[in-house]
């Protein structure tokens, strides 16, 4: 999934994105090109300092992946936390 | 076995284990634990996240009107560090790999993120490296918090270890169990200095980087006699303290059969011993150790440590509480002496190239009468109480002298007005503590009711060397001919003029020292109380006959080297328990 909102995955976005994981079971990790981190830790997921733009790789394993998965896209790609996108572009 | 050279502020010899306080204000130092405390630490971090969770809890329920969404979510942020796992892994990892403290596990580990995120290009994600230092000092806060605590429930004896100490750090410390105390920063009049002489517990301070070797636990002895702290000493070493800290309280013992004893010399020479104080606290210790009155009240503690400037009441109570307990005993309360090495919390203080030679003391009241006037008040209205008597520092010249007591005689006329009783007949006094005060005593006598010569000052001036550089300190002595002429000046100008006269430099708690000042005509000492009953010994050793033999030979001779040499042989001749 791709970053949209224009200020990227701060302190506030990686708190919505684990909050978001921790509602589900399966193991979540996120990856960029360089490192992979556990989806349920906002420590490692801010310190990926994800800025707009950036595209994060997200598995799920478990019984209930796929709607970990659907709930995250959401968050990062339809709702982009609640944020605006940068100026000039729509979402 | 460690050896670390500091600045002895408060005598006697503690042996005891160490107790570390860190403060979260500073760097935390990587301290290493024994592997079998490794669940101790591991659980005091879990417990500090807990901790710190709960708080945040509560202020969240306490700020339910905190109408701003940003700070929410800061709030909530921090929690959900706080609950992560990984972030609790990382710490107790660190602890159980490295074998360190909770405190430098939890500091290491989140500075590290913070690095991480300063680094990120991103300046909206970098500034979040200041989240991660809040979520640092929550948690350093839980930890350090609870180590306070346990020092005021503490059950077992313990030397106290600290970079430095602040008065929230010291106002629980039971002298049962606070064996003796050793500072990183500090100086003679810190306030590490002043609880532990008012405890009368040993204390070193200015040791550099003693709380970053120290590890609790530790065997340490501080030796406040020396200025030394020793950290895990060897056998012999440790045998060798026993010994002496055993002695120590034996000379302690006999000395404290001397309080109800006067002070006088064998051939019927009555002397006065009066203590110095810096602190209302140390009043007591003064009864204690037989001091017939205050000879020097410092009152620079009103102002330091604290945000705001003391009022007319704080001044007043400080006063009266001393001349409470001394009631008709004499009490000098020597008028503010800021500036130079220590300075109020007010900026009028600017900075000077020459702070010595600048604006403090008298120059500085006589400069800010507002603030001045409030103390001189206070003294005043303290002074029905008892035998207080007003004394001003660092008067250079007559007109100075001339105005403060102008000033003083304002103050008496607006409690006039007001009908605030204090008494009209107040003794004055200035401290003779600069070379053109010494030289001038004469025509100052007349204006006053005393002169306290005050050393310290006397001997930097004279010699031109300040004492705490240590690449010029050895030129420092007191006893050094041009300085001892000086005195000699003050105490005959003082004898003509019949006003009464006191000397209230550190050079009076030297043993060595006394018999030469006696020699020269001074018969009021006032000196650091826990002194007093060695220097009541040796005065109660001593004849006058020989003291004045003494003098009479120091004021012929011409070098510093030759003078303290030959007063050594003639003390160790006359007492040789002394040294």
């Amino acid at each position: 999934m791709q970053i949209k909102n224009a200020e990227g995955v701060h302190m506030r976005p990686a708190m919505q994105f684990v909050d978001v994981s921790n509602r589900f079971k399966s193991k979540i990790t996120v990856s960029n090109d360089k490192t992979i981190v556990d989806g349920k830790s906002i420590m490692q997921v801010s310190m990926l300092a994800a800025g707009y733009g950036t595209k994060l790789k997200v598995k799920a394993e478990g019984p209930d992946a796929k709607e970990a998965i659907d709930a995250l896209r959401e968050l990062v790609e339809v709702k982009m936390f609640g944020e605006p996108p940068p100026k000039g572009i729509t979402g | 076995m460690e050896i670390k050279k500091g600045i002895a502020v408060s005598p006697g010899i503690a042996i005891s284990k160490a107790m570390v306080l860190d403060a979260e204000e500073y760097l935390i130092p990587r301290r290493s634990i024994e592997i079998s405390q490794r669940m101790i630490e591991v659980q005091r971090a879990r417990n500090s996240f807990k901790a710190a969770i709960d708080e945040l809890a509560e202020v969240e329920k306490k700020g339910g009107d905190i109408e701003e969404q940003s700070i929410k979510d800061i709030f909530a942020v921090h929690v959900r560090f706080l609950k992560d796992k990984a972030l609790q892994k990382k710490i107790t990892d660190l602890i159980n790999k490295d074998l360190v403290t909770a405190e430098y596990a939890v500091s290491t580990s989140l500075r590290e993120i913070a690095a991480h995120f300063a680094k990120v290009k991103d300046s909206y994600i970098s500034e979040r490296a200041a989240d991660i230092y809040d979520i640092e000092k929550r948690l350093l806060k839980q930890l350090l918090g609870r180590k306070r605590k346990d020092i005021e429930t503490l059950k077992e004896e313990a030397a106290v270890i600290a970079r430095e100490l602040s008065p929230t750090q010291t106002a629980g410390f039971n002298k049962r169990f606070v064996k003796g105390i050793a500072t990183d920063a500090g100086g003679r009049t810190s306030h590490t200095a002043i609880v532990a002489r008012s405890l009368g517990i040993p204390a070193v301070v200015a040791l550099e980087s003693l709380s970053e070797v120290v590890r609790g636990g530790d065997i340490i002895i501080i030796d406040g006699n020396h200025g030394l702290v020793i950290v895990n000493p060897d056998y012999e070493t440790l045998s060798q303290y026993h010994k002496t800290a055993q002695e120590f309280e034996q000379l302690e013992k006999k000395l404290s059969e001397l309080k109800e004893k006067p002070a006088v010399t064998r051939d019927g020479v009555r002397i006065v011993l009066l203590g110095n104080i810096e602190f209302p606290a140390e009043a007591h210790m003064v009864l204690d150790k037989g001091g017939e009155g205050i000879g020097l009240y410092r009152t620079e503690f009103l102002y330091l440590n604290r945000p705001t400037e003391p009022t007319e009441e704080e001044h007043y109570k400080a006063y009266a509480d001393t001349v409470g307990v001394f009631k008709n005993k004499p009490v000098i309360i020597r008028t503010m002496d800021l500036g130079a090495d220590k300075f109020t919390q007010s900026k009028r203080f600017v900075r000077e190239p020459n702070p010595f030679l600048g604006l403090r003391s008298i120059r500085f009241c006589l400069q800010n009468l507002e603030m001045f006037k409030i103390q001189l008040r206070a003294i005043l209205r303290a002074s029905v109480l008892g035998e207080l008597k007003v004394m001003f520092p660092l008067i250079t010249n007559l007109q100075e002298l001339m105005q403060t007591k102008m000033i003083l005689h304002d103050v008496m006329e607006d409690l006039d007005e007001e009908n605030i009783p204090y008494n009209r007949n107040i003794e004055i006094g200035i401290m003779i503590e600069t070379p053109s005060a010494a030289l001038m005593a004469s025509s100052l006598a007349r204006d006053v009711d005393f002169f306290s010569i005050g050393t310290n000052d006397l001997t930097q001036y004279t010699l031109a060397v300040d004492r705490g550089n240590e690449l010029v300190s050895t030129l420092y002595s007191p006893v050094d001919p041009a300085v001892l002429r000086l005195i000699r000046t003050v105490i005959q100008d003082a004898h003509k003029a019949q006003i009464d006269l006191s000397l209230c430099g550190e050079m009076a708690s030297e043993p060595e020292n006394v018999m030469l000042l006696l020699g020269m005509g001074i018969r009021t000492i006032s000196l650091t109380p826990p002194m007093i009953p060695e220097i009541k010994q040796v005065i109660r050793s001593v004849t006058i006959e020989d003291c004045n033999r003494i003098a009479r030979k120091v004021l012929t001779m011409n070098t510093e080297r030759h003078i303290s040499s030959f007063l050594r042989n003639a003390t160790r001749k006359i007492l040789p328990e002394a040294f």
